[in-house]
């Protein structure tokens, strides 16, 4: 298994979630710059060994910019309004005054490097979060994630992937009319521009949705469900009771406080099993059937697991040495190196190495030029 | 065996006094490929709609009467319920797509009933083989070209192995190579497959001469019969059938061919071809130059739209504009207008570059019609827009309504818009964009859904405008049209003008451009009118 002679294939979406889950909630549960650095690093390595020359996978700077934002806004606000605390003077800002009744605001005043080192990690921690998102996001298309949903949320599935599509249209046709107003002489904004941009975008919008649900109805859409209303409600009411349950179990597991006492983990198993239970006996409603459906093999288990191991491994080392997982900084020290938790996180990086490679997609030989102008900035 | 049989049907829309079409009575034969014309209106999308059912469980409206396909009634059948039997194309094959890459668009029907994935699998390989995409397997559906679009839409009801194929205007929106492709897809389905295709066209000469019978549908009438018993008579005819029918030829020619072989008489007179005579032609109004563009160039990102193009247009002259989708046409008319962007070069109008102008001022310079006139159109009825366009160009109140009155007279003028026909709304734009009293019109794409006399009519207006001194600029696939009211035509290949020059010249210089009674006859003569004006009345 997981040999490097494996034929390129995409792999199964599902498996690059799984993975950058783990990999999400090794870093959710440290501020340790060591273990974030090492998170970052393996998401990175996996997703430009893995990534596809698609547009989803080229959006994953878009998310490694937002994690620049997320720290720095974090930082900035530390600077600005946050609670400075510490013994190391960085600098001294002016403080303003505040009124009474925002006292715990500071805004402004010095600034000391303990809080600062404080904001700097918490952002950092969430910015890695966001980046191990942005490669499950990368890695895997999320039209084909949409496919390989259970056939009971199958209409869910299409209403999301047709309003996927429809945004650009919309956007485009948004362009057009506003680029037809110049036409007419109105170039302002405003309440009355609003009008003769919205009234023509809408009804194109409406005319294209209506030729859209007629093209669906007429290629056999929803031919194949049966129509037993007794067995539709059963259906419903089993996956929202299901799901109800699943948030209050979700609840009782993670409340820290322990309100809901031993009861969080039956009442979450109850939950998922109801929640199972409607989506298979609706799902068995509806016969449509998958076209190339993604196959699950080792290297799809093999991915989860890896992903699994981040987390576990950082899990197993908050339970031994809980101090090793956050940054000391009362006092500052280096942070240390909790082993557990580095070694599970390094696992994470093998789907790099050991899965398929992903197939270079056949768009360069489409004769289109547009597609040709955005691969080469790929390659470039 | 019998594949589609109408009895009695009569569809009657809600809020409608009249029936849309009336008490038809039709059979229509495995194997068959029918031809549906009929003008605009006449009840061609009713009829259809009523194959697959969508009229009127989709559509709403009462049908009587019985329509049966393969035995299957659609009175208890839903549209969804027959997409295994009869697969429909719609004219804007991207409006109906539900997936994003070629492959999983030809499955998605497939998946809908239910098939194997091995049977998916195969189907999917042998329909992509079979329209001749399969290079395009992978690729995103919007960067397809129109044709390729046609093709795949063609491919992905075909999946379902469908006995019938319904086609609403499946070439309209292409470029002659695009609608090449797509005919040449159809006929290759009847002749191999053996699939019964019901097809509407307003450009009937492109389909014609494939058809086994044409259903005539006047007024939700329907008449059936062979295509040449039914162009004898029919409200919708090409040029070759009407220079059939001028010249009294017998049988009627459908085809260039046809035609070919029955001119020869009529060649004869013209004697041999003076190979000079068609470049002397004097152009019919020599007029002084208005608009000037020099080096001008369009990008699109990475894709240069128009490169370095020079162009002069004239007073009292109507130049068309020709060439594939996604030529550069467009482009190159935004950026004549000024209200388009612009890489490079400049636009002189008197002195003035349109760009610098604000769009109010623009308007009065140049106007221009865009590929979707409704996207001018906002206000609830043609009074509305009317009186707004007096308000913004400054005009007499009355003005636009006049001008609409002398482009498509008798329209109320409390119709809302959206309700009018195209060739009423393009009318509509026309005249709020001609209220501005601009010297320059350009019009992209005008002829879009129109069907021959909505053509002839515009035709007249834009020759009308000519005549008063206009320079008129227009851009159109449709050769038929160039050749009636071009007296110039420019070829845009790839952003670049590779022609320009007098219609006669450019037109007949290359088959692709060639209209059929050029084809047919020669000599220079492009219309019919042409043809009638030379040897007189009788030929």
């Amino acid at each position: 298994m997981g040999s490097t002679g494996q034929l390129p294939r995409a792999l199964h979406p599902l498996a690059w979630w799984g993975w950058a889950i783990g990999l999400a909630v090794a870093a959710s549960m440290t501020t340790n710059p060591l273990l974030l650095a090492l998170v970052l690093g393996v998401v990175w390595l996996v997703v430009l060994a893995r990534r596809s020359d698609s547009p989803w996978a080229r959006a994953f700077r878009i998310y490694v910019a937002l994690a620049v934002v997320i720290v720095v806004v974090r930082v900035v606000l530390h600077v600005l309004v946050g609670f400075k605390w510490g013994d190391h003077l960085l600098f001294r800002l002016p403080s303003v005054g505040l009124p009474e009744w925002a006292a715990g605001i500071n805004l402004l005043g010095p600034v000391y490097l303990e809080g600062w080192l404080a904001a700097l990690v918490e952002g950092l921690k969430l910015g890695t979060l966001v980046i191990a998102i942005g490669g499950a996001n990368a890695l895997a298309n999320p039209k084909r994630l949409l496919r390989s949903l259970p056939n009971a949320l199958y209409e869910v599935g299409t209403a999301v992937v047709v309003s996927v599509s429809v945004a650009p249209q919309l956007a485009q046709s948004v362009q057009r009319v506003l680029r037809a107003r110049l036409l007419r002489g109105e170039s302002g904004l405003g309440l009355r521009a609003l009008a003769q941009v919205a009234l023509p975008v809408l009804q194109d919008t409406l005319d294209r949705s209506l030729m859209l649900a007629a093209a669906m109805e007429s290629r056999g859409y929803g031919s194949s469900r049966g129509s037993r209303p007794a067995r539709r409600r059963l259906t419903g009411s089993l996956t929202l009771l299901g799901l109800v349950l699943l948030a209050f179990g979700m609840y009782g597991v993670l409340d820290p406080l322990g309100t809901t006492g031993d009861w969080g983990v039956p009442i979450l198993a109850v939950g998922v099993a109801m929640s199972v239970a409607g989506m298979a006996y609706g799902g068995r409603e509806l016969r449509v059937t998958r076209y190339r459906s993604d196959p699950w093999r080792a290297a799809e288990t093999l991915t989860v697991l890896s992903g699994l191991a981040a987390a576990a491994g950082t899990a197993v080392s908050r339970s031994i040495a809980p101090d090793l997982l956050v940054m000391p900084l009362q006092p500052i020290a280096a942070p240390g190196l909790p082993v557990l938790a580095a070694l599970g996180i390094t696992l994470a990086a093998l789907p790099a190495f050991v899965t398929p490679r992903t197939p270079s997609s056949h768009r360069a030989q489409a004769p289109v030029l547009r597609v040709s102008g955005e691969l080469s900035e790929v390659a470039g | 065996m019998t594949a589609i049989s109408l009895r009695s049907v009569s569809v009657t829309y809600a809020d409608a006094t009249a029936p849309v079409i009336d008490q038809v009575d039709l059979e229509i034969a495995e194997g068959e490929l029918v031809l549906v014309v009929g003008r605009t209106g006449s009840g061609k999308s009713t009829l259809l709609g009523a194959l697959n059912g969508l009229v009127p469980h989709f559509t709403g409206g009462t049908l009587t009467g019985t329509v049966s396909i393969h035995g299957r009634d659609t009175r208890d059948h839903r549209p969804r319920d027959l997409a295994d039997l009869v697969g429909v194309v719609g004219q804007d094959p991207l409006a109906g797509f539900v997936t994003d890459t070629v492959e999983e668009e030809l499955a998605y029907g497939m998946e809908q009933l239910g098939l194997a994935p091995d049977v998916m699998r195969k189907r999917v390989e042998e329909t992509l083989d079979l329209l001749g995409i399969a290079d395009l397997r992978d690729a995103p559906l919007a960067d397809l070209s129109g044709g390729q679009q046609q093709r795949v839409a063609i491919g992905s009801v075909l999946t379902t192995h469908p006995k019938v194929l319904v086609l609403d205007e499946p070439t309209s929106a292409l470029d002659p190579t695009g609608a090449e492709e797509v005919l040449a897809a159809i006929t290759r389905l009847v002749h191999d497959l053996a699939i019964t295709v019901v097809v509407a066209e307003h450009r009937v000469e492109r389909v014609l001469q494939y058809a086994d019978r044409v259903l005539h549908v006047v007024d939700g009438r329907v008449e059936s019969g062979a295509p040449a018993e039914i162009m004898r008579t029919s409200t919708i005819a090409p040029p070759v059938v009407e220079l059939g029918r001028w010249a009294g030829w017998h049988p009627l020619p459908l085809s260039v061919r046809d035609g070919w072989r029955a001119g020869a008489s009529l060649r004869a007179r013209l004697g041999t071809p003076p190979v000079e005579e068609v470049a002397q032609q004097p152009s019919r109004n020599p007029g002084q130059p208005v608009l000037t563009a020099t080096k001008l160039s369009v990008r699109h990102g990475d894709l240069v739209a128009v490169r370095e193009v020079d162009l002069v247009l004239r007073t009292a002259e109507v130049a068309a504009l020709m060439g594939r989708n996604g030529a550069g046409k467009s482009s190159l008319m935004w950026a004549l207008q000024g209200s388009g962007k612009r890489a490079g070069g400049t636009v002189g109008i008197g002195g003035v570059d349109p760009a610098d102008l604000t769009p109010a001022v623009r308007r009065t310079r140049v106007g221009l019609v865009p590929q979707t006139p409704a996207d001018l159109l906002y206000l609830p009825t043609v009074a509305a827009e009317c009186a707004q366009a007096d308000a913004e160009t400054g005009s007499r109140p009355g003005t636009a309504r006049g001008l609409l009155d002398r482009i498509v007279p008798g329209i109320a003028a409390e119709t809302h818009p959206r309700d009018l026909s195209e060739g009423q709304r393009l009318g509509l734009v026309l005249a709020i964009q001609l209220a501005a009293r601009p010297q320059v019109l350009m019009l992209d794409e005008p002829t879009r859904g129109l069907d021959y006399q909505g053509k002839a009519a515009l035709a007249e207006v834009l020759r009308e405008l000519a005549g008063s001194g206009h320079a008129v600029l227009l851009s159109t696939h449709d050769v038929e049209f160039t050749a009636i009211v071009a007296d110039r035509v420019l070829v845009l290949a790839a952003g670049e003008l590779v022609a320009d020059g007098p219609t006669a010249e450019v037109v007949t210089s290359s088959p692709a451009f060639a209209p059929q009674v050029a084809k047919v006859l020669g000599h220079g003569l492009l219309t019919v009118a042409d043809a009638v004006e030379r040897f007189g009345r009788m030929p």
